[in-house]
């Protein structure tokens, strides 16, 4: 009959207006500032460098300047100079290291293009979205000193992600220590005959 | 007469008279009537245009809970300063007026629109003592007043000098025009049956108790029922209410006759809308739901000033329920519902009101006999009507959904 389905939806409506007060499922609303969102894990926004110490961040960052994702932005945010001296990294070795290193938020297109290119694991997606600032320009170029945050952090923001590249750095790691012992062993166990095997390495040849 | 009832009422429902008899008598005696004139019109102006603003507020907290969401909330305790925000914006933003409009008719249109949409409540009985103008012709002069807010539309239109505008006016005056039939139409058997066009004589008609429990109004007889429902669907469409919002449709029109108005102006046609919608909504509770009469004995000691905003507060929170429900009808649709469907209906209302004046003096199992007929006067045509004027239309198939 003419009339009935105007009752039904009124109905719904009145549902919904009685159900937003005693059904957390419909009231899906949050009150942002005092309640804060819970983010899915995969969200991401702009990159940060990590550091794998919290107490000496520049000393022990895992970037070693190489340039490559400066090379690789599309929207060419990022900006890297190179130190002239070399300093240990986090395991001891000595690197280079970025003397300057600047993200152009207000360019940054968060496509994690450098993320995906690093081979050190350096620079990672963040999850601030509060970055509104007062300066248009300054304010938005974050230097070396803003973006470095701690490899717990990491953990905090990313926790699958960054299970898994620990467990990688440290296996490359191990690998890499049980090649050196091997190697120091091999070398250990033949003294003799050195200069024939120089000749077949690759540094030496032509 | 009001002098020998006043003596009799409670101090709560003399209240209002007495502060204005209180006011009045510190004036020379020739200066008392123009006094309590300007203290009506102010005590008017004042508790609508308050009610205005805690109507907009309510229609956004409870749009905002029907669609899950709070709604405004941050302005003071529960949004309750909303609206003086609201109003502060409105009176500060910049006031553009377009190259191409006519600047006289473009400033006119909102203050017109304003002025005739506040004339009705002159009419109205708000309690047992407080109506500002007892005119006999009330009901006329009620309906007369309203039918210019047509004209203040056009004018906006027109003045703009826009298409979306000038579109927005014609189909306007189109709707209005047109729902002001069965809106008369459905007043119509109300003036029949208590004999008089003055509303305080009409709501006075409404008066006693059957049983001392069941309220003679004229919405629980069959006709006064149906002349409800039809008065309040047209007072929706004559207010521009979803889903009558044709004239200012977002989604077609930008804002229609509004595109080109705003600050201040532009809430004054906010306001326009409010009252008329107020107006309206008090015009159907003195009509149909006995004014502001008590629905039962027992209950009369409350004032009857609060008898009526309750009622009056029901029925806008109706046209709030249906605005956040129904979805915006097409203008063809809106065109066959007034003509082929409302006014039918109210004719055969105006018919079926008039058989039950005639058979007033029926009594015993004639009573039975009057009810079913009544009854069935207004079933059976609005089922037949509703059938034919839906058949082929229902149910829909989308193609290309």
């Amino acid at each position: 009959m003419l009339g009935t389905g105007i009752l039904q939806g009124l109905i719904v409506t009145a549902k919904n207006f009685v159900g937003s007060f005693h059904d957390p499922a419909r009231y899906t609303t949050l009150e942002y500032p005092e309640v804060k969102p819970a983010l899915p894990e995969a969200y991401r926004n702009f990159p940060f460098l990590v550091c794998d110490n919290a107490t000496d961040p520049m000393g022990t960052l895992r970037c070693v300047a190489c340039q490559i994702c400066e090379k690789e932005c599309p929207p060419q945010c990022i900006y890297i100079e190179k130190s002239r001296d070399k300093k240990p990294d986090a395991t001891g070795k000595l690197q280079i290291y970025p003397a300057v290193f600047a993200i152009d938020t207000s360019v940054c297109m968060s496509c994690q293009i450098c993320v995906e290119v690093c081979p050190f694991d350096a620079i990672k997606m963040d999850q601030v979205f509060e970055i509104a600032t007062t300066d248009r320009y300054a304010a938005l170029l974050l230097d070396r000193g803003q973006l470095t945050k701690p490899n717990a952090y990491f953990h905090t923001i990313h926790p699958t992600e960054a299970a898994e590249v620990d467990a990688r750095l440290t296996a490359d790691r191990q690998a890499a220590e049980e090649k050196a012992r091997a190697a120091a062993l091999a070398k250990a166990k033949a003294p003799a005959a050195p200069v024939a095997k120089r000749e077949q390495t690759p540094e030496s040849a032509p | 007469m009001i002098a020998a009832a006043l003596t009799t009422d409670s101090f709560l429902e003399r209240l209002p008279v007495l502060a204005r008899d209180t006011v009045t008598g510190l004036l020379p005696v020739s200066w008392r009537w123009l006094a309590g004139s300007l203290l009506e019109i102010i005590a008017i102006l004042a508790s609508f245009g308050l009610l205005f603003a805690y109507l907009t507020l309510a229609e956004r907290k409870i749009l905002g809970r029907i669609q899950n969401r709070p709604g405004p909330n941050r302005t003071g305790w529960f949004g309750l300063l909303q609206p003086f925000a609201d109003g502060v914006k409105a009176l500060t933003k910049e006031d553009v007026v377009p190259a191409g409009a006519d600047r006289v008719l473009h400033f006119l249109a909102p203050v017109v629109l304003v002025a005739v949409s506040l004339l009705g409540f002159a009419v109205l009985p708000f309690g047992r003592h407080l109506v500002a103008v007892e005119l006999d012709t009330a009901v006329l002069y009620f309906f007369a007043a309203g039918t210019a807010t047509e004209l203040a539309v056009f004018m906006a239109g027109w003045a703009s000098h826009n298409k979306y505008s000038l579109l927005a006016a014609m189909r306007a005056l189109a709707q209005l025009i047109s729902y002001e039939l069965p809106l008369l139409l459905s007043v119509v058997p109300v003036v029949l049956v208590a004999g008089t066009l003055s509303t305080t004589k009409i709501v006075a008609a409404q008066g006693g108790w059957s049983l001392g429990f069941i309220p003679h109004w004229h919405v629980f007889t069959p006709w006064g029922a149906a002349g409800f429902v039809l008065f309040m669907v047209a007072a929706l469409a004559e207010s521009n209410r979803s889903p009558f919002d044709l004239p200012e449709a977002e989604s077609e029109l930008i804002a229609g006759h509004l595109t080109e108005y705003s600050g201040f102006k532009y809430a004054l046609f906010f306001m326009a809308e409010y009252f008329g919608m107020c107006a309206l909504s008090g015009m159907a509770v003195t009509l149909f739901l006995g004014g502001w009469g008590a629905p039962s004995a027992l209950l009369e000691w409350i004032p009857s000033y609060a008898w009526f905003t309750a009622k009056l507060l029901v029925l806008l929170l109706g046209f709030i329920w249906i605005r956040a429900t129904l979805p915006r009808l097409r203008l063809d649709q809106l065109m066959k519902f007034a003509w082929k469907f409302l006014v039918p209906l109210t004719l055969l209302n105006l018919a079926n009101a008039a058989g039950w004046s005639l058979t007033a003096g029926w009594t015993g199992p004639l009573q039975l006999v009057r009810w079913a007929v009544a009854l069935s006067l207004v079933a059976v045509p609005f089922v037949v009507l509703g059938r034919t004027l839906s058949a082929g239309s229902a149910p829909r198939t989308y193609r290309f959904a």
